[in-house]
This record gives C-alpha cells, structure tokens and sequence, in this order.
C-alpha cells in the first residue's frame, strides 16, 4: 500500500470535494482542486517521479519546498517543486531525469 | 512608516498586527497562497471545509491573527516569493504567481524597514537509505495530512526527536493511517531533565501541557507506543521503503549493539529538530550566531533597518515566534514595545532553551552512517567521499571540500545537508546564496515593475 487522500465521508472537516484531472506522462489522474501536485501524485499510489544523476528514484521529501527532490515538468516548464505547486484542472505533467533539466 | 513584513507564519502576522497598532503601513509577504506558515497550515480555500477548526487547533487564536491582512493599511501579498535583497538600495526583489512557474511577475519594494520572519524547516539526519521513496521528513507527513489530507503511507513509523512528532502522529491517524510507532532518540532521562526543570518558566506555554495530554490520549486510544531512546538506523527498499530498522540508541545516540529490530512499513518520516532559513538575512548582511539570526532586545539585526523574528533566530516554537514577532513589529514601526511585550518574548524565549536541553541532537549520529550512506541527497555524496576529501591535505578548507565533493552543490544548494556536512567535516555552515529562491532566467530578464499602488 501507500498514500492516499483521506475519503470525504471519513473526514472530520467536512470538505467540499471538487474534482480535476490532470495527466502525468499522458496518463490521466484526478484529484481534487487545492491538492498539490505532490498530493495528488501520492495519492494515486505513486511514491518517485524524477530520477538523480545515478538513476535513483525519488519523490517527496521535506514537502514544504526546501529540498528540491520532487522536481517536475508542469505545462513544459522544468524544475516545478511538486509539494509547493497547486494542481490546476488539465495541468500536463511529465516526471524528469536529471539530464533533461536546464 | 512603511514596513515590509516576510512570512506570515506566528511571527509574521504578530509582526504586523503590532506595527499596525503603531501605526506603519504594512505589506506581508508570503510563498504560500494561504497565511499561518508552517504551524498553523490551513485546507485549500477549494476545499470548502466546515470544520476546519477539527484539526487545525488553536484555529480562533488564528482567526484573530490573520484578520489584520485585511487591515486598511496592511497589503497581503501571498504567492510572492522574496528571490534576492539588494543590500546597497535595501531593495526587496519580489516574484509574484504560482511556485516555480515562468511568467511571475517581478516587483521591488523599498521599506523603511524589514522584518524577516523566515521561519524554519525540518532537521533530518541521514541514515542508509534515508533518500529512498517512502522515507519523509515529519515535516512532508504533516504539511500533506494537514494541509491537504493526504497520507503518505498505511503504515508508518514516526522517529526523530522533539515533540513536534507527536502532532505528525496525530494528523497521520487523523488521514487513517496505522503509526507503527513514535521513536524519540533522546533517552526518557534526558527529556525528563529538560522539560522538568525551573517549571515556572512554563508559564508563558500553559496551554501546551494541555496539548501534550491531548497527543498522549489519542496515542493511547489507537494503541501507538511511544518509544525513547530508540531510533530508525536504517531504510530499506529497492525502488522504496519497504523496511526500516530501529535501535536502542544511549543519550549521545550511539546504538546498543543487538537491539536492531525491523518494522515493514510503507512509510517513514524522520524529524530531528529544525534548521532555520537566514538566505535573506545573510543576503542583508546580518551577522549569524551558529546559523541563527543574531537580534538584540528589540529584534533588530546587525543590519539598520533589518528586524527578525521567529525561528530564524532560535527554534522555540510559535508561542516564542509569535512573541518575538510582536517586539519585532513595535520597534520596525518607530514604535516602543511596553514591558508585557518585553516580558512575554523573554519568558518565551526561555521556553526554548528548556525545548533545546529535552531534545538535543546526540553526538554520536554519524556511528549510524556507512561509508556509502548518501549524505548530499542532491549530488549523491557519500559519507566515504566526505571524510575521505575532509582527511585529505591538499584540500584544505570547506569550500574545497565542497568542490571537490559537490556536496550542497546541487538544486537544494545545501539547504539539507548543510548542516550535517559542516558537523561530519568541521568548518562553519555556509548560508549565502546570493539568489535565496529559484528565478528562471526568461523572469529574471524581463523588466521589473514599479512599486503598484
């Protein structure tokens, strides 16, 4: 298993869910509108979407915009930090290797 | 008076609601779309949720907080990230629109003075196979179970040290999550000692003792055993974690041979305290004290002008942010602060250094680390290559030993290992990144705008 985004009906907080989509390398994914990239990536099962220099695997991890790990392309713009970026309804995004950034 | 105010975290927003009661016009700025920074991280707007008051605590006393942004004579500016400081025009270089994107606009500000209320983020220090997928800061756990309602894992373990970790826990079993476990490296000795000693100095925090029989219950109600002196010295996985390891650590953290025990998990965030984030008041010229901010009484800097408040001068939390923020305010305003002001930051600030003495960093955390346990997560920098090139004589110095490693040379520019380099090798931490936030070269060559209306 991995992550997911809490069900609604299960949620103390009482949202109002509004769902987007987006695709991730063509492939199409939806969440819900306020999400950012990196939760709507967690959220459908994925844990990696860039690779380092020696091909390792990586995603989020201090999720608050310091660390750079979860870099992406957003709309062909390279190097978005997924954890800071909202999602927007249609955003295209394409994970990336070290090798295709600028 | 005209006051420049960034971050609106505790210390941002207390900054201005004083300066506003002394009367300065006031601009705020902050990277996020949402005010309250990291402790009092709010839903999405998009969420429409009616309750957000279930897991954001303390939600009235942030209601009351962010209500001055819409103060006649305050300007809030979210989504604006502060990329430079021009030290000779005390200019403020300001991108405007969404994280990292490329038509942002591009705005300068001249106040007549600067709060810098920066703020911190997570301390985690490595262990093998801590840059594996699944491996989290409490941090990231928090920010996208709070701040979004996302998981990161089914099971999880929550380590680290500091009692930061028992809100991670909390928001995770909120989003449905199993917590395997909550480690606190620090022995119960140690923790006892720091928190228990001189208690009238609590006096300023009495709500958090009330927090702190908040996290133990609901703990208990789901069964979570919080553990100390135990530690996550290892993570495994091929494309991700699938195990970590835990050991009996002593109070420098050095690990009791044969008390290794593995936990299958699908997650792990680790937290060992916080580092500040000073890029601005380096980029300001203000003179550093063991990477914090040095202040005075009235929060003022090294630097005229320059004022700050919160983290970046000490981790003591958002009461202490909160209170130096509000002498921050006062004084950048023209103000004078009055004695209760004074005397709440002090008591405050000496909250902090009980939080510092419960939780400190053992030094015995690199007994953890192989010769190929990655150290700069960026450029894949050993620990072998560190103490290799940090041994060798004909590089002598932290910035050889940098180029010659490339360890803080990558997009992070140091920010994560930084401070656990310059412990591993000796040699002060070096903050100046003369460009604080990435700008893309389209934006930065495009004209800047005048100071809008």
């Amino acid at each position: 298993m991995s992550g997911w985004l809490q069900p609604r009906d299960r949620d103390p907080v009482g949202r109002t869910d509004r769902p987007i989509r987006i695709t991730v390398d063509g492939e199409p994914v939806t969440g819900i509108a306020g999400q950012s990239v990196a939760g709507i990536l967690l959220a459908a099962g994925r844990t990696s979407w860039r690779t380092t220099r020696s091909g390792a695997p990586r995603g989020v991890f201090c999720g608050i915009g310091a660390c750079f790990d979860c870099l992406l392309t957003v709309n062909d713009v390279p190097d978005v930090r997924a954890c800071r970026r909202p999602a927007a309804d249609g955003d295209e995004v394409r994970t990336q290797s070290r090798e295709e950034t600028a | 008076m005209n006051v420049v105010i960034v971050g609106a975290g505790p210390a941002g927003l207390a900054a201005a609601e004083h300066a506003l009661r002394a009367g300065a016009q006031v601009t705020v700025l902050d990277q996020a779309e949402t005010p309250g920074g990291q402790y009092h991280r709010m839903l999405p707007e998009a969420y429409a949720a009616k309750r957000p008051d279930r897991i954001q605590h303390g939600r009235a006393e942030f209601d009351r907080r962010r209500r001055v942004l819409a103060h006649p004579r305050c300007r809030w500016w979210p989504g604006s990230t502060v990329w430079a400081f021009d030290r000779a025009e005390k200019r403020v270089h300001i991108l405007r629109g969404p994280s990292d994107g490329s038509g942002r606009r591009r705005l300068t500000l001249v106040p007549d003075a600067l709060i810098l209320a920066t703020g911190a983020h997570d301390r985690t220090l490595p262990f093998p196979g801590w840059e594996l997928p699944g491996v989290y800061t409490a941090g990231a756990a928090q920010a996208l179970a709070k701040g979004e309602r996302v998981a990161i894992g089914g099971r999880v373990l929550v380590a680290g040290a500091g009692p930061f970790l028992l809100p991670v826990a909390e928001s995770l079993l909120g989003v449905g999550a199993e917590v395997v476990a909550v480690l606190e490296a620090n022995p119960v000795s140690t923790v006892r000692k720091g928190w228990s000693s001189r208690p009238w100095r609590l006096a300023a925090h009495a709500g958090k003792a009330g927090e702190l029989a908040r996290y133990a219950a609901t703990l208990a109600r789901h069964r979570v055993p919080y553990l100390t002196g135990r530690a996550v010295v290892e993570a495994r996985g091929a494309d991700r974690v699938r195990e970590v390891v835990t050991a009996q650590v002593r109070a420098d953290w050095s690990v009791v041979p044969g008390t290794e025990r593995p936990y299958e998990v699908d997650a792990v965030c680790v937290g060992h305290g916080f580092s500040p984030q000073p890029e601005l008041a380096v980029a300001a010229g203000c003179v550093l004290d063991d990477g914090f901010v040095r202040v005075d009484a009235a929060q003022r800097t090294t630097v005229d002008g320059v004022f700050a408040a919160g983290e970046i001068t000490g981790i003591g939390g958002a009461v202490t942010a909160a209170a130096e923020g509000a002498v921050a305010g006062r004084v950048a305003a023209g103000g004078k602060p009055g004695p209760a002001l004074i005397r709440a930051r002090d008591r405050a600030r000496a909250f902090a250094g009980r939080l510092a003495a419960a939780h400190p960093i053992g030094t015995a955390w690199r007994s953890w680390l192989r010769d190929d346990t990655i150290v700069c997560r960026c450029e894949e920098t050993t620990y072998g290559e560190l103490t290799r090139a940090a041994e060798d004589d004909s590089r002598p110095g932290a910035h050889a030993l940098k180029l010659g490693t490339r360890a803080g040379l990558g997009p992070c520019q140091g920010r994560i290992c930084g401070p656990t380099v310059s412990e591993l090798c000796g040699g002060a931490e070096r903050h100046h990144r003369p460009i604080a936030q990435p700008i893309r070269l389209g934006e930065l060559a495009a004209r800047t705008e005048g100071e809008p209306e």
